[in-house]
């Protein structure tokens, strides 16, 4: 489980990271954590030709918090969200899915823009990603852009990200007070990928019916899903058991998971159903 | 490419290859055996050392990543006489057989005593899920880290956690 050859860069600028990846062609790779690249090069299924370290670039480190909303620097790690008492309650969501990544040692190096640029269907980033509205902030050699989450995943460890682009921040919307939310993930062992998880959240009007639920599920597909048609039966409605009923039965109805070696489709299909349940009678708690 | 950092506590320099592994580093251009290599992509701790303070796999750490950094293995946790109180617990507890998860799991629990030392069992088995052992069944560790707590806890002085009589 040796590493293939590859050349190595440690710039010390945004611009000089850009170049180098730009100048490859789409063979130079960036390693933040290293934790996910790295395992797909002991397994040779990348074979970059060189990589660009990112770890000496300034600025991509901070957790920012104001009335805008929270931002996270590309290379914050699990760790650093985890230690972050703001975030219990500036962002509650983000906090419940981060504990469920990975492992100790691995919290301690895995990063926030890691793991959105790898883009593994079950992993819970991109999950609160999609979840939440964020908008990921990327610099490339045509300059800096935005990118909304809902245009980024496009396919199993595929992003709308080019070669030449490093992902600087990511800009999760402002957290209400008062807002309801659950996170419910299953996985055979703690901190396997998920089997499945969803995210939901939703606020209240004056009359304690929902608005504005947004409803998210990750590992039924190649990708991190909305799911609108359970958003629409929430939205409008006091969350009592009959509506969580009906969530949960759109859910399972919503998605169009695929029979892989840990789990059938059927399987699949029922446990989304039952995690949006879980979350839902979290959130109405 | 020339590689300088620091391994419990000595300055080193090492000429490596970008792909060789911090894991590979240690045991072959270092001689420090005691870090072992289990899965080589980072799903069994036996790998783990500790980076600038941090519990890290160091199969997913390239060597050249810890330029400027400090770098402590299980060699670096007692001095040559004597045990530290985490190896000494192991013992008491029979916490390794075969003892190929063995620094792993001390220099994890190392890490996390150092940060945490009122943890709970619920805390060590949460923390150890990243170590796979294949002897144990993991109560006899469990326990030995928590009997090493107290070694730990901040009354003690800086030299209990190392294997150095006062």
């Amino acid at each position: 489980m040796k590493l293939p050859p590859f050349d190595y860069a440690c710039p010390t600028t945004l611009p000089e990271a850009v170049q180098l990846l730009a100048a490859r062609d789409g063979d130079a790779k960036a390693i933040a954590g290293g934790q996910s690249l790295v395992p797909m090069l002991a397994f040779r299924l990348a074979q970059p030709t060189l990589l660009v370290d990112l770890r000496k670039l300034a600025d991509l480190r901070g957790i920012k918090i104001s009335e805008k909303g929270v931002t996270l620097g590309a290379m914050v790690r699990w760790r650093d969200i985890e230690d972050d008492e703001r975030l219990d309650t500036a962002h509650p969501l983000l906090k419940a899915a981060i504990a469920h990544v990975a492992h100790y040692q691995v919290r301690n190096r895995g990063t926030v823009g890691g793991s959105l640029a790898h883009a593994d269907p079950a992993a819970e980033m991109p999950g609160i990603a999609l979840t939440c509205d964020a908008k990921i902030a990327v610099v490339g050699k045509s300059g800096a852009h935005v990118i909304q989450a809902a245009d980024f995943f496009q396919g199993a460890l595929t992003t709308a990200l080019t070669p030449d682009e490093i992902i600087v921040e990511i800009r999760l919307p402002p957290w209400p007070v008062g807002r309801r939310w659950g996170f419910e993930e299953f996985a055979r062992r703690r901190g396997d990928f998920a089997m499945a998880a969803a995210a939901v959240f939703y606020d209240q009007d004056e009359n304690g019916k929902a608005r504005n639920a947004h409803v998210g599920v990750i590992g039924v597909a190649d990708r991190p899903l909305r799911l609108p048609a359970v958003e629409g039966v929430l939205n409008g409605r006091a969350i009592d058991a009959a509506i969580i009923a009906k969530a949960e039965a759109a859910a399972s109805a919503a998605v169009d998971p695929q029979d892989d070696i840990h789990a059938s489709a059927a399987y699949r299909r029922a446990l989304v159903g039952t995690l949006v349940e879980r979350a839902l009678k979290r959130a109405a708690a | 490419m020339s590689v300088r950092f620091r391994v419990n506590g000595q300055e080193v320099e090492v000429e490596v290859e970008p792909r060789l592994t911090l894991a590979d580093c240690l045991r072959h251009h270092l001689r420090l055996t005691g870090t072992h290599v289990g899965c080589e992509h980072g799903v069994c701790g036996a790998c783990t050392v500790i980076v600038d303070g941090a519990a890290v796999r160091s199969c997913l750490m390239l060597a050249v990543q810890a330029e400027g950094s400090e770098v402590l293995t299980v060699e670096g946790l007692s001095n040559d006489a004597d045990l530290s109180p985490l190896q000494k617990s192991f013992r008491k507890h029979h916490a390794l057989q075969c003892g190929f998860c063995t620094p792993g799991m001390i220099t994890t629990a190392h890490a996390l005593l150092s940060e945490e030392p009122h943890c709970d069992a619920a805390r060590v088995r949460e923390v150890l899920s990243g170590n796979l052992c294949r002897c144990t069944g993991y109560i006899s560790i469990v326990e030995a880290v928590l009997d090493a707590r107290a070694a730990y806890q901040p009354k003690a002085s800086a030299s209990d956690r190392s294997g150095d009589r006062a």
